[in-house]
């Protein structure tokens, strides 16, 4: 509780003049009055925490999209600051059933996978979604992704190589996260094409989840006992000197930065990890800027709505995916104007803030609706759940574009 | 609470004098167990009652003395003995476990103390007091200026007040007139023709920090000196103090050095402090008693005592039903009146017990101290629908306007002073022209005095902010500034800045 992170990210409290800034962007604060806004919750509410008793539990309502900290003017660690009082509320709450199970994504993709077909069929049946809602408090609307059957590990076993420090150039080490493993291993196949394609060849190791949504769930401790895992199994191969790709763009930035930022993980493998993450459109774009992408495409003849969610934008690398499908011969993607979708991870599944999370994402829907464009593109998954579910069409990540462009499907 | 008819007379609000201008420590009796015996033990017997008879003023911190790399070792053990001889309660514990607690603290301190120092908010403490005197039936007059004490032969009868309100003479008659006019006492005894009462004024200044860098106070383990303790109240701590004699008690001037000075004294204590945000300075003056017939006392005023000190002018200068109370520390505050009216009893020659020492002041009956979240959840439960006129101090909207029904015609210092309006980072940057329209829609202070209130309030915020200025309040003053002058205009408002 008192780490010397923590403590910095507090201090930092000190540089808000109040511009209020932050509220004006916070998509939250803007759908509900339920959430007094990111400048109230963090460095104003904060100068009164440290007591006996938190006294705030409002807070509960900022859905860690992280935006705040990204707009301050005057590097407030706004998101972190909250993300830190929420842990400690929790702490001293308790968290409920509910929150422990979506926290952990691996638990119910290892309860759904066996039994897939029966696992998809309660997920999308009215009368069970109701009961989940009154037991569980998930939302009965709430988008909930579809098991795959076979996790992505398992129909890549293949590709479960030790590192190899004498070929690190030409191999990558694919962080695929729990999303690819249970319910979109298409997207996980679709990645090591392109990445294959681009002549590089990938290694997918034993890996497990990263923590993330724990953490937004306020429960750090086990989310520090996750990240911690998953790093020492991906740590040998950063040291061998692969470099790390990621599809999840939050599971990517958990190993980049807030692990350590957030959660205050100071540990060698965290740190080796770290250097040695990419998102796969900044890291595609990287190749691209040494010349080594493969530019040999197919024309996409295609409109398309792109939306960078908020954990994209935390990378703090642009907007890589618009560079990769400018590339594409015919396709037109175009950036919607709109900071969050809403759903920020598990926030939106919650009975309590599934309508908070719709009316935040409410303008991105229209316009994807409005596009007419038959699917949409987005990094994240979580995100892309809650935009198909909302606008009825396909929400796609941008590597299958690219996959499409290459002719591989 | 004795059965008298009472009237209270300050020149201007509850809190204007030293006891508004105070570091905010419920003094354990630890800082004087070694120089001043008479004051440790008065101010850990004091400080007991007041955190039960005044719990909701007062938040229990809990204090640590300690042993810094800059202290003389040689000090512990005979501030440990001094403990042990005056009665104030004390625990030395090891100093790996004061950095556990506190894990700012500077990690080179050798040896740590737990001691009972407690934060006490002085306008809390006020309000409850004057809540119950007037629930006695006591009347309180501020905005009026005491400018005569009318004697008739070797009596006192009563005194002429100015109400700098109503701009008229006032003239009080009273059975007994008590001077506790603090640092001006002396004046207040020279208008009784009782002269040679001297208060010398014992400046300090103090240093409020932007947020909590320690949970309890901590006081370097050494003779008292210069910025020694630093005291977390509220939402800031306190850094503080220094002790120079002042050549007049209105003399509220910030040097400069001294605000370097407190700087470096809160590097010992928590190393890094200067990278703190510094909120806002001030200084006020200690009433230090020296009677001029007694010959006693020189002129360092930090090793003049803390200890209160009675006054009886029927000995002394063989004047009846007058009495001087001054000296004193705000935590020996019941006390000092305990001791002053005790002997006005006497004199009067009737025999009335005293009982402040049991009864808990209006809000604080239920025993349960301040406590740092309180006003967060206060705000929790109105949130969606008032808004906050002062957002650093959580003050809605509801109350200032109940404030001021109450109390028609504050200025803005006495909101603050009432609820803290201002007090935080923006230093009024984003509350004072809210507040001001507040009160002007309220009908409560016309065009011409909204001005005038808005003005007068900025130039007391900046009193206390220009000596601090850098790093990010200095950032945070460029915006209100921006905010005040670039947007609002401020500078040509057609009324005159009152000095
Ligand atoms: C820098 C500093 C730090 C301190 N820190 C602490 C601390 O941490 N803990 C502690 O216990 N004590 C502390 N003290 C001491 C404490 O603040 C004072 O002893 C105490 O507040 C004095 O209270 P008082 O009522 O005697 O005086 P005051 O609060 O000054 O009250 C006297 C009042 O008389 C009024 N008055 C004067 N002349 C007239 C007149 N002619 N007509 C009408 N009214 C008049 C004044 O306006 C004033 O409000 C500190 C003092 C200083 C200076």
């Amino acid at each position: 509780m008192t780490h010397q992170l923590h403590e910095l990210m507090r201090d930092s409290l000190d540089h808000c003049v109040k511009c209020t800034i932050c509220e004006t962007y916070c998509p939250v604060a803007a759908a509900t009055p339920l959430f007094p806004g990111p400048k109230y919750v963090g460095p104003q509410a904060e100068r009164y925490r440290g007591g006996d008793a938190n006294a705030d539990a409002s807070l509960d309502y900022c859905s860690s999209c992280g935006i705040c900290t990204q707009v301050c003017p005057q590097g407030v660690k706004i998101a972190e600051i909250n993300s830190q009082a929420k842990a400690e509320l929790a702490q001293e709450r308790g968290v409920s059933l509910r929150d422990r199970l979506i926290a952990r994504p691996t638990l119910a993709g290892w309860m759904g996978a066996p039994v897939w077909p029966v696992a998809n069929w309660t997920t999308s049946f009215g009368p069970f979604r109701l009961l989940l809602e009154k037991v569980l408090r998930i939302h009965r609307k709430a988008p909930m992704p579809r098991w795959a059957g076979r996790t992505f590990q398992s129909r890549t076993r293949a590709r479960r190589r030790a590192p190899n420090p004498s070929a690190p150039q030409r191999q990558v080490v694919f962080f695929h996260g729990c999303a690819a493993n249970f319910y979109e291993p298409g997207t996980g196949a679709m990645a090591v094409q392109v990445l294959e394609h681009n002549g590089l060849e990938v290694i997918i190791p034993k890996q497990g989840c990263c923590g993330l949504p724990l953490q937004s769930n306020g429960q750090y401790d086990a989310a520090r006992a996750y990240v911690r895992r998953l790093a020492a199994q991906l740590a040998p191969y950063a040291r061998a000197g692969h470099d790390i790709v990621a599809t999840s763009t939050s599971c990517g930035l958990m190993l980049k930065r807030e692990a350590h930022e957030i959660l205050g993980v100071d540990d060698d493998d965290l740190k080796v990890v770290s250097e040695r993450m990419f998102d796969i459109c900044e890291y595609l774009v990287m190749l691209d800027e040494r010349g080594e992408l493969n530019r040999d495409m197919q024309p996409v003849d295609m409109e398309v709505p792109y939306h960078a969610p908020c954990q994209q934008r935390g990378h703090g690398v642009g907007t890589p995916a618009m560079e990769l499908m400018a590339l594409v011969p015919g396709l037109r993607a175009s950036q919607v104007d709109a900071v969050c979708c809403g759903v920020a991870g598990t926030y939106g599944l919650k009975a309590e803030k599934y309508d908070i999370a719709m009316e935040v994402g409410r303008s991105l829907f229209d316009q994807v609706r409005a596009s007419g464009a038959p699917l949409s593109v987005c990094d994240s998954e979580t995100c892309r759940w809650q935009i198909a579910a909302a606008t009825d069409r396909p929400s796609v990540h941008p590597v299958e574009m690219l996959h499409r462009a290459y002719g591989l499907g | 609470m004795r059965g008298y008819r009472t009237i209270l007379v300050e020149r201007v609000d509850l809190g204007q004098g030293t006891t508004g201008r105070f570091h905010g420590l419920l003094h354990s009796g630890g800082r004087y167990v070694v120089s001043d015996e008479r004051s440790a033990t008065e101010c850990a017997e004091e400080s007991a009652i007041v955190k039960r008879i005044a719990a909701e003023a007062v938040e229990d911190t809990g204090g640590l003395f300690v042993t810094t790399p800059a202290d003389d070792p040689g000090y512990a053990d005979r501030f440990l003995a001094g403990c042990l001889k005056t009665g104030v309660p004390v625990q030395e514990i090891p100093a790996a476990e004061a950095l556990r607690r506190e894990p700012r603290l500077n990690p080179g301190i050798s040896r740590a103390f737990e001691v009972q120092d407690g934060a006490v908010d002085a306008w809390k403490l006020l309000w409850g007091n004057a809540r119950s005197a007037e629930e006695h039936g006591a009347r309180i007059l501020s905005y009026h200026w005491v400018t005569e004490v009318i004697r008739e032969g070797d009596r006192v009868l009563g005194v002429m007040a100015r109400d700098n309100r109503a701009q008229e003479m006032v003239r009080i008659e009273a059975a007994f007139v008590i001077n506790a006019g603090g640092v001006w006492a002396g004046e207040i005894a020279d208008m009784a023709d009782c002269p040679g009462v001297t208060v010398v004024p014992g400046k300090g200044i103090m240093i409020a920090m932007n947020h909590r860098l320690v949970r309890t106070v901590v006081n370097r383990c050494e003779h008292p000196g210069d910025g020694d303790i630093l005291v977390p109240i509220r939402t800031v701590c306190v850094i503080g103090t220094t002790d120079v004699k002042a050549d007049s008690p209105d003399d509220y001037s910030i040097d400069r050095a001294e605000v370097q000075q407190m700087l470096d004294a809160g590097e010992v204590i928590v190393p890094g402090f200067r990278q703190a945000r510094a909120l806002h300075a001030w200084t006020g003056a200690r009433p230090l008693f020296k009677d001029e017939r007694a010959g006693e006392g020189g002129e360092d005023t930090r090793h003049m005592s803390r200890g209160l000190a009675l006054v009886d002018h029927l000995r002394r200068d063989g004047v009846s039903g007058f009495l001087t109370i001054t000296g004193g520390k705000l935590t020996t505050y019941r006390l000092m009146a305990e001791t002053v009216v005790d002997a006005m009893v006497e004199q009067m020659g009737d025999a009335r017990p005293c009982t402040t020492a049991d009864e808990p002041l209006p809000g604080s009956e239920d025993g349960r101290h301040y406590w740092l979240g309180s006003r967060l959840a206060a705000q929790e439960e109105a949130m969606a629908d008032d808004q906050l006129v002062c957002e650093c101090e959580l003050l809605p909207r509801r109350k200032l306007i109940e404030a001021a029904r109450r109390r028609p015609g504050m200025t803005l210092d006495d909101v603050r002073r009432a609820l803290r309006l201002g007090m935080g980072p923006c230093q009024g940057g984003f509350c004072t022209y809210r507040a001001t329209g507040i009160l002007h829609g309220l009908g409560d202070a016309e065009t011409e005095r909204a001005d005038e209130l808005l003005l007068t309030f900025l130039q007391h915020r900046w009193l206390g902010l220009e000596p601090i200025l850098y790093g990010d309040q200095m950032r945070q003053a460029c915006l209100d500034d921006w905010i005040f002058q670039g947007t609002l205009d401020v500078e040509h408002l057609p009324v005159a800045v009152p000095a």
